[in-house]
């Protein structure tokens, strides 16, 4: 009834006003919609067309896709990009499994035992995950140097060491946003499986992980994307350039010699942006659910 | 942690009733090699650290692999067996380094002041040695064992090995007339030609020290070249009952001081020193030595500044585009949404870099497609540089906010806008007064937070421009963009530079509790704990 009654005051006004209210109300949002777009995209219009640049040096760069050839990504192959594309799945892949499993695990805990300091310890959980980890990052660099006395595996310039660093945020950071997953499912389930006979090992490989598979993606794409661009600890810990990832090679290039790579430093982050980007597109409405439960980027 | 309660006692029963009606079940079986596999590493980690005589991480080990033991093995601890694992990462790499950073920030922990005293005399000790006046020189054979450098000599036909860690010890083998090892029994020989032309290899053979016997007083075997051998020993003399060291050249008593440096009678110091506890000193050199005050006073305003301007105006950026863009009569809205987001889908780091050539005034696009080519040097001057933090971030975060408002408004409730509207009010009232207050109430948590992770945005400040320009006022490696972290880094030196791991340390601290008071209010904000 309220829809309709402006609807039917707008039929009645005469043709030339009605255009000029829609420009005013709503056209102009066309052309402001594309100066959005041109802000938000041509920085990466610019890194795509320079990557295609074959000169392979910033200079030049400003006529857009001026020439074309894929001379920059070849020389990728000259460098260390692929083993630090590869190091970067590998850790970004640990972490993000370590985290799933681990986050999923505490969730289930909370959610269907009772026992005795659960809230102080979701409490505690709460408080500490506040607390970013690279604040620590010199007790962090300590802690490695003398872990990686006894074992070397756990010391500096291991991956393994970084992978472990980064699981230690695994249980403050998606406990939470699992948990209030886990709890919309409702307990009676459970109650129906153990009267079948099934352990609580059962219930949770068996029916509860199967029922929480949307969550354990968000929360493996987040630590994934989180061990992706984390640089400062990852800088500190990997020290030899074969063992680097892309964040802190990338970094190196820039920093180095930043006209003379920008070519490579281009097609690198063409290839290295378009997963991630084609990834969090796919899943922007299940991303943005769980920035706004937790944890943020921007 | 006790985790029996009265409601839980059921589920044992339960679980042993199942467990009687299948058996063993292939889940025992998993769970038992699991379970071999920690306890074989684990006990190998507790090994390791008894020969590494780390006696913190021994006792760190053996209470780990107790309790997982316990944990899995006992039918008391059910929650435990969720939660354990990720527990540990959590208490070592989280928790155990919050307190870390405490206690290290009590210390003078950094360059010149590394390890324990004991430490401290033997790299003194290295430090002073001399070639002994008149030794003998030995023929020597370097010789390998896979990755580990050995030096062979021969005292009287008999060949005798060590390395860095095993003193001089008889092995079986055979010598030339000048007396050099020519075959060395489990060792094999690194022929002379190898070490002029591998530069690593000859650097690690004059670095290496072998020690002549298990006392350090006989000095140990060093080479110049390869091919001898000499004694050297240190000129100072390390005294354990009295803690002094001496300089057998000079007479120069060096005595410990408070501070974890060897003072000599004449005013001299040692460059070896270990570390001890200063109290706060750290705290209160960052707020009075001249070289620190000022820098970091300002690195702090601008910490507080960069955290504020950047939440605030990509919060009113996103949220103009939000209030634009949400409205039924635009066409196409999901694939707008999706082009305006893609900034924020773009890897940070990638983005901090990509500006940073985008921004060079010689080359980038910036100066030359919208400032005809003018040679603004964005990143060279210090308000400049601030303003392209900023407007970086921006193109960065407004995406996000973008999306959160989007969510919010939609999620206001229609008929509060329609009573507003039946009362007259116009659109810029309606907002001042009901779509802002309202939005503010479910977006201040998330501006909190945001708050909270820029005032840590190591990544966008380092990449774009490492904290340049430096201060030219202070000789303090700190510049104009630098927030508390990236200061952190610069002081801490774990990426070179001299390190004083105690003053970064007690920043830390400081960035520990703005980030508590911070975090505490959000807390009070959303109410999370309500929820459960």
């Amino acid at each position: 009834m309220t829809a309709q009654a402006p609807a039917a005051s707008k039929a009645s006004r005469r043709k030339p006003t009605r255009r000029s209210r829609w420009w005013g109300e709503v056209g102009w949002k066309y052309p402001f919609a594309a100066l959005i777009i041109f802000y938000a995209a041509f920085p990466l219009v610019f890194v795509l067309s320079a990557s295609l640049d074959e000169s392979g040096s910033l200079s030049g760069t400003e006529t857009l896709f001026s020439s074309f050839s894929l001379a920059n990504y070849q020389a990728l192959n000259d460098t260390l990009f692929w083993t630090w594309v590869g190091n970067t799945l590998v850790i970004g892949i640990a972490a993000a499994i370590g985290a799933v499993l681990m986050g999923a695990a505490a969730a289930y805990a909370f959610s269907r035992f009772r026992f005795k300091g659960r809230r102080g310890s979701l409490t505690g959980l709460l408080i500490l995950q506040m607390f970013p980890q690279t604040i620590a990052f010199v007790a962090i660099f300590l802690l490695l140097i003398s872990l990686g006395e006894v074992v070397p595996a756990l010391g500096i310039d291991s991956k393994i060491a970084l992978i472990c660093v980064y699981l230690g945020t695994a249980l403050g950071a998606n406990t939470f946003l699992m948990y209030g997953f886990f709890n919309s499912i409702p307990m009676e389930m459970d109650e129906a499986a153990k009267i079948d006979g099934a352990s609580h090992a059962q219930i949770f490989w068996g029916m509860i992980i199967p029922l929480v598979r949307p969550v354990l993606a968000v929360v493996g794409l987040l630590a994934f994307v989180s061990a992706f661009g984390d640089f400062i600890l990852a800088r500190i810990v990997l020290v030899s350039n074969d063992n680097w990832t892309l964040a802190v090679g990338m970094y190196q290039w820039v920093s180095d010699q930043l006209t003379a790579r920008w070519g490579i430093f281009s097609a690198g982050t063409v290839i290295a942006a378009i997963p991630v980007l084609v990834l969090f597109l796919a899943l922007q409405r299940y991303i943005v659910g769980g920035l706004t439960a937790g944890s943020v980027k921007g | 942690m006790s985790t029996d309660t009265a409601e839980q006692a059921p589920a044992p029963n339960k679980e042993s009733l199942a467990r009687g009606l299948t058996g063993m079940g292939w889940g025992f079986v998993v769970k038992l090699l699991l379970m071999m596999v920690v306890n074989a590493l684990g006990v190998a980690g507790i090994m390791a650290a008894w020969n590494a005589q780390a006696w913190i991480i021994l006792g760190a080990s053996v209470v780990f692999l107790v309790a997982a033991d316990w944990v899995y093995f006992s039918r008391r601890a059910l929650p435990l067996k969720y939660i354990y694992p990720g527990l540990i990462f959590l208490l070592v790499f989280q928790v155990f380094a919050m307190g870390y950073t405490a206690y290290v920030a009590t210390t003078n922990y950094g360059a010149g002041h590394q390890g324990t005293m004991e430490q401290a005399v033997d790299a003194a000790l290295i430090q002073s040695e001399r070639e002994v006046e008149g030794s003998a020189s030995y023929p020597l054979a370097v010789v390998r064992d896979g990755d580990t450098l050995g030096f062979a000599i021969s005292e009287d036909g008999v060949v005798e090995v060590g390395t860095a860690d095993q003193p001089l010890a008889e092995v079986g083998g055979s010598v030339d007339d000048t007396g050099r090892p020519t075959e060395v029994a489990g060792w094999e020989i690194v022929e002379r030609g190898a070490l002029l032309s591998d530069q690593e290899l000859a650097q690690q053979v004059t670095d290496l020290r072998v020690p002549v016997s298990d006392n350090a007083d006989d000095g140990s075997l060093r080479t110049r070249e390869g091919s001898t051998a000499k004694v050297y020993r240190s000129s100072l003399e390390w005294d354990e009952g009295a803690k002094t060291l001496t300089d057998v050249d000079s007479g120069v008593v060096y005595s410990a001081n408070e501070y974890g440096t060897f003072v000599g009678d004449d005013g001299s110091t040692l460059p070896a020193g270990w570390y001890v506890n200063v109290g706060f000193e750290n705290f209160t050199r960052a707020v009075t030595d001249t070289d620190y005050r000022e820098p970091l006073i300002r690195v702090t305003l601008w910490t507080f500044a960069f955290a504020f301007l950047t939440v605030a105006s990509s919060f009113l950026l996103g949220l103009l585009f939000a209030l634009v863009f949400n409205d039924e009569r635009v066409r196409g809205r999901k694939v707008l949404r999706t082009l305006f987001i893609l900034p924020y889908a773009f890897p940070a780091f990638l983005t901090a870099l990509l500006w940073r050539g985008m921004l060079n005034p010689e080359f980038g696009i910036i100066n030359k497609w919208f400032f005809f080519g003018a040679d603004i040097n964005w990143l060279g001057d210090p308000w400049l540089a601030k303003f392209s933090i900023l407007f970086v971030n921006l193109w960065l975060s407004f995406p996000y906010w973008f999306l959160v408002c989007t969510g919010a408004l939609q999620s206001l409730s229609s008929e509060t806008m329609e009573a507003a509207q039946i009362d007259g009010a116009g659109r810029w009232r309606q907002f001042r007064s009901i779509t802002f207050p309202l939005l503010l109430v479910s977006t201040a948590p998330l501006a909190i937070a945001s708050f909270a992770f820029n005032f840590n945005n190591f990544t966008i400040i380092y990449m774009l421009t490492n904290g340049g320009p430096r201060f030219d006022d202070t000789s303090v490696p700190l510049g104009a963009t630098d927030i508390l972290i990236t200061a952190i880094y610069q002081i801490s030196g774990v990426a070179g530079g001299r390190a004083d791991y105690g003053l970064a340390a007690a920043l830390s601290i400081v960035v520990f509790v703005v980030v508590g008071i911070v975090s505490a209010i959000a807390f009070r904000q959303t109410k999370k704990l309500e929820e459960f």
